[in-house]
């Protein structure tokens, strides 16, 4: 019983933070962002394969 | 009864057919997407990018989120929180939302870089918003149900803005029997009505043409090369597919 209640609290840590000038984010959500943006780019630069083939 | 009143199955009925309201419905949607429409062959070759494939990534990973949602619902929590193959299938089914986040992210604003609400596509994007605003509802009541201090971080200060607003009787952060049945019914059933009826709504206008397409494009009009309509409605469409 207490097993399972210990293992179901879990633990959440305190998280990493950047910040500049009075402006922080959290590591998790700067990565979601970042790699956001790097697909966005990805998607409109890279060949799409078999792309030529298409009528 | 008259050859008139019993069209042969498959021959589509002509407008003089619908004397009832399922007749009608019938020729609406057979009008509004045909069965070619609906489930079409090809594509334009601008389709053939990357920039289209986000739509599809998000439908992905949302049907991972699904069925993992199903598997944990069905043990229940004591297996997702203790065992470790319910945490693992706890833990595909939090990076599938985080995949299907970022999928709709990127596929929001490559949509709104393409302007793709052009040509009456208007109903595409707002249900497209709608889709965004119920999958953050949904993603929220699933952070409540860790049932950790995170869980209940989060509840507690959500649980004055809701009340702020009134709905917190029946949307109670605080009891956790309720939000279960908020995330493992009434919320996926939601998000899955919206994307559906987002993908069915792609489907009834074709696919918006690049911003940069001429009125002259051949892909837009060699089916119909007396249109005049400009190639980004919906009308003249149809020679797009
Ligand atoms: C649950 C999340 C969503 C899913 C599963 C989804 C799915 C799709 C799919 C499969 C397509 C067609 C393929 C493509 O262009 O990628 C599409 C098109 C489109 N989506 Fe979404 N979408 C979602 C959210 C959104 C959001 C948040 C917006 C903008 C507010 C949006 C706006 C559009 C528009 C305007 C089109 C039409 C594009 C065109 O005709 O060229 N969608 N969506």
């Amino acid at each position: 019983m207490t097993g399972w209640l210990v293992a179901s609290l879990g633990t959440v840590g305190d998280g990493t933070y950047f910040g500049w000038d009075g402006f922080t984010i959290q590591s998790g959500n700067l990565i979601v962002i970042v790699v956001m943006i790097i697909l966005f780019v990805l998607a409109l630069v890279l060949p799409f394969p078999g792309g030529k083939r298409r009528k | 009864m008259s050859a008139h009143a019993t069209p042969r199955p498959g021959i589509p009925a002509d407008e003089t057919d619908a004397h009832t309201w399922t007749g009608r419905a019938r020729q609406w949607l057979l009008k509004k997407l045909p069965p070619d429409k609906l489930l079409p062959e090809d594509q334009p070759s601008y389709v053939a990018s990357w920039a289209y494939v986000f739509g599809m990534g998000a439908i992905a990973s949302l049907l991972w989120i699904i069925i993992s949602g199903i598997v944990l619902g069905l043990n229940g929590p004591q297996w997702y929180h203790v065992s470790s193959l319910g945490s693992f299938v706890n833990s595909t089914h939090l990076w599938s939302v985080e995949l299907f986040f970022i999928f709709m992210v990127v596929h929001l604003w490559l949509k709104f870089w393409m302007a793709a609400w052009r040509g009456g596509r208007v109903l595409t994007w707002i249900t497209g918003v709608l889709s965004f605003v119920v999958s953050i509802v949904a993603a929220f009541t699933g952070y409540l149900l860790q049932t950790n201090f995170d869980s209940q971080w989060i509840a507690f200060e959500a649980k004055d803005a809701l009340n702020a607003v009134g709905v917190g009787a029946w949307f109670n952060v605080a009891n956790v029997g309720q939000l279960f049945a908020w995330h493992i019914t009434l919320l996926p059933l939601a998000v899955g009505a919206v994307v559906v009826l987002h993908v069915l709504l792609v489907r009834v206008h074709g696919v918006a043409p690049p911003l940069e397409a001429a009125e002259s494009d051949a892909q837009l009009l060699h089916h119909r090369p007396e249109s005049t309509q400009s190639p980004e409605s919906t009308e003249s469409r149809d020679a797009v597919r």
